[in-house]
């Protein structure tokens, strides 16, 4: 099968590419990268006119919630990957708070095995740090990277040990993954809401955003003395930024990620105790909203990522402390990215797509986010002066609880590529 | 469209108004030896109560009484509840068997907000968190009005656990939009981030908070909190933040003191300011059947 990508905006930070230009795939390899007007002679060839429109590495997704297996009510590897494709990422890595939990080979490999079956975008586990994301003992990390994980994690919670924390980046740093931490000191983090003025009127119980400061310092840290790396999950605060920042200058090994909502977002979107505004880390101010933008564009934070956290209605449409935690997110991360980040001139369109696909793929060690030549196809193209407007029944996933119910948004993927196969065609699923 | 009543945040100054000469009359049937009129004749009045509570689930009940309604109580030990059904379809529920005012109380702030825009009946909040308790503000400001004649310029003290405290909230919101100046007092572990926001001075220093006032307002301790540790001791907690004889002095000599009970004596206010002159806490309580028939014959019979 060859496909012909033709008069593009190829954008590849990669291979710093950023032009007009033409992309040849043979058998879902990216063969050739360039003017390629010579088809004469060339059969069962598809040509996808991409004239006016983007195309760039499918996006990585380094922070999803399959929910498969055990919470398929929310979600599974088929739905939340559907999901995936439609929002242009090509590749997740997936979060290991299923039940059972990710922390041993087999649950790693089942998900590989599910997704191979029923998979549309790639995917890749990511496992426990603790057995049973307990924080008490190392789970077999070892033998979960020799069967496919990527990162190891207890995210939905922190290792509140220290210790056991520096034996996580010790024992990952041997076999070449990252330790992605969750930070969140968990009595400081008690509560519903952001801490201020909103959560004070509506009478919320606030979270200080030091909850998640202190751990973020702790892991820095402790990364630094020990000279290993660390990947900072879901930031959201302006001091985590600055507490990132100066640890770069250091030398310290240590990446972070923010999320859509946190740099679109701030905790007045809770009012009417809207439970699709109810996450964790929480919502914050205009002021934390505006440090992420900073940190984004001085390269401070490397990654976007969506927490793509499925929830059934049955757990948001309740009382807002009794609501889970987490908006769903794939879909409309590429377009808020657009919005809120390149139009508003924090970003080119090249870092928003080196955050959102070159930079995960280089903290997870694989070999995703580029259109070189010999790599797998994957690719996205979009249009991002075409608005479109966010309507939660239509979403792909399983779960609706979105907080950009109407939101009008920019560049919703035409074509997804996944290995050299075309999964969205025109902006449709194909069958 | 019904109307409901979730808290001041969304009245206007002149709803309150509405409200308050309402209620003036109806403080007369209280007061008077024959307690029966017909404005609710024929409705349903359902108590829905997810928290103890005596004074305002039997003031509502008396006050539909008053008012020739139905009337029937839940609370959660007792109900499906218990069973794990979700509040919706809880109410739901109870919407369906033919109830035209639901008073619900919970333990969650922001639950009858979560009910009201799916039921038929009209939804009364009797206090819902940390969030609002809007008659317990109106009958507090009700309560203020027959003592001082006014609202507009009065300075109220509330001095207490503030982070906790819905009654709070509804008094801040409903006082400020009738023209009080509102002081508030407590400890900074009790005290919620940027509560000045809202439009109020904040002291730490209960003192300060007295000085001059027109009301002073005692808000109750839990002493669960205590465990929790946002304050060392009961005794620490009435010797720096509690109200007594000598803090009330700092209050204008004609000062009246609140509470919005039960109280713990001798932790947010000592005995003898309980039995003091300047107490009106048990006005407070007669004046909430009045606040609380005018909210339901308002709701059903032409709106605030």
């Amino acid at each position: 099968m060859k496909i012909l990508i033709k008069n593009g905006h190829v954008i590849d930070p990669a291979n710093g590419i950023d032009g007009v230009t033409d992309i040849y795939i043979e058998d879902g390899i990216i063969a050739e990268i360039g003017k390629n007007d010579d088809l004469d002679g060339v059969e069962n060839i598809q040509v996808i006119d991409a004239k006016g429109m983007i195309v760039a590495p499918g996006l990585v997704d380094m922070h999803v919630h399959l929910r498969e297996p055990g919470q398929e009510y929310k979600e599974d590897i088929e739905t939340g990957t559907r999901a995936a494709v439609y929002g242009g990422v090509t590749s997740v890595a997936c979060m290991p708070n299923t039940e059972p939990v990710c922390d041993n080979e087999t649950v790693v490999r089942y998900i590989k095995e599910r997704a191979k079956e029923v998979g549309y975008a790639n995917v890749f586990p990511v496992g426990a740090i603790s057995k049973g994301l307990e924080g008490q003992y190392l789970a077999e990390i070892g033998e979960m990277v020799f069967s496919g994980a990527v990162a190891v994690t207890d995210d939905g919670k922190p290792v509140e040990n220290s210790a056991l924390m520096r034996r996580a980046m010790q024992y990952s740093d041997m076999f070449d993954i990252t330790v992605i931490s969750h930070c969140e000191d968990m009595a400081l983090g008690e509560g519903d809401m952001n801490e201020g003025a909103v959560a004070t009127e509506m009478g919320l119980r606030g979270i200080s955003p030091a909850a998640e400061e202190v751990m973020a310092a702790r892991d820095i840290l402790v990364a630094e003395s020990i000279n290993c790396r660390v990947h900072i999950a879901h930031i959201s605060t302006k001091n985590t930024v600055e507490l990132i920042r100066q640890a770069k200058k250091r030398g310290v090994k240590v990446t972070c990620e923010t999320c859509p909502h946190y740099f679109s977002l701030t905790d007045e979107a809770c009012r009417g105790f809207n439970t699709n505004a109810k996450m964790n880390p929480p919502l914050r101010t205009a002021e934390d909203v505006l440090a992420i933008k900073e940190g984004l564009k001085d390269g401070t934070i490397d990654c976007i990522v969506t927490d793509h956290a499925p929830h059934h209605p049955d757990e948001k449409e309740c009382e807002f402390g009794y609501a889970k935690n987490g908006i769903v997110g794939l879909e409309t991360s590429l377009g808020l990215g657009i919005k809120y980040l390149v139009k508003e001139g924090y970003l080119t369109m090249s870092q928003l797509i080196e955050k959102m696909s070159k930079n995960p793929s280089e903290v997870l060690g694989i070999a995703k986010g580029t259109l070189s030549t010999g790599h797998s196809a994957d690719v996205v193209i979009f249009d991002p002066q075409k608005a479109w407007t966010v309507d939660v029944k239509e979403l792909h996933s399983k779960s609706k609880n979105s907080p950009f119910d109407g939101f009008e948004l920019y560049g919703k993927p035409e074509y997804v590529l996944v290995n050299g196969k075309v999964v969205i065609n025109s902006g449709e699923l194909m069958k | 469209m019904k109307q409901d009543l979730l808290g001041l945040k969304d009245l206007s100054a002149q709803q309150i108004k509405n409200i308050l000469s309402h209620a003036a009359d109806m403080k007369k049937v209280v007061l008077s030896d024959s307690k029966k009129i017909p404005n609710l004749q024929g409705k349903t009045v359902v108590n829905l109560f997810y928290e103890n509570s005596t004074r305002t689930r039997m003031s509502f009940e008396l006050a539909a009484k008053y008012m020739s309604a139905n009337a029937a109580n839940i609370s959660s030990s007792g109900s499906s509840v218990a069973k794990g059904e979700t509040l919706i379809d809880t109410a739901e529920t109870l919407d369906v068997m033919g109830t035209d005012i639901l008073v619900m109380r919970h333990n969650m702030s922001g639950a009858p907000h979560l009910i009201a825009p799916v039921i038929k009946a009209s939804v009364i909040n009797a206090g819902d968190g940390m969030n609002e308790h809007p008659t317990q503000a109106l009958l507090d400001i009700f309560t203020m009005i027959e003592h001082k004649g006014h609202i507009e310029g009065l300075k109220v003290a509330i001095i207490g656990d503030i982070s906790h405290s819905r009654v709070v909230r509804s008094n801040i919101h409903g006082l400020t939009k009738l023209g009080a100046e509102v002081s508030l007092g407590g400890p900074a572990t009790l005290m919620p981030k940027d509560i000045d926001k809202m439009g109020v001075k904040v002291f730490n220093n209960v003192q300060e908070a007295i000085i001059d006032a027109d009301v002073v307002m005692g808000l109750r301790i839990q002493l669960e909190r205590q465990k929790k540790g946002l304050f060392p001791s009961v005794r620490e907690y009435f010797r720096f933040f509690g109200v007594d004889e000598s803090r009330l002095r700092l209050a204008k000599p004609d000062a009246i003191l609140m509470h919005p009970g039960p109280v713990n004596r001798g932790v947010e206010l000592s005995t003898s300011v309980i039995d003091g002159d300047k107490s009106v806490i048990t006005e407070q309580v007669t004046n909430g059947v009045a606040v609380r028939m005018a909210v339901m014959d308002m709701l059903i019979n032409g709106g605030f």
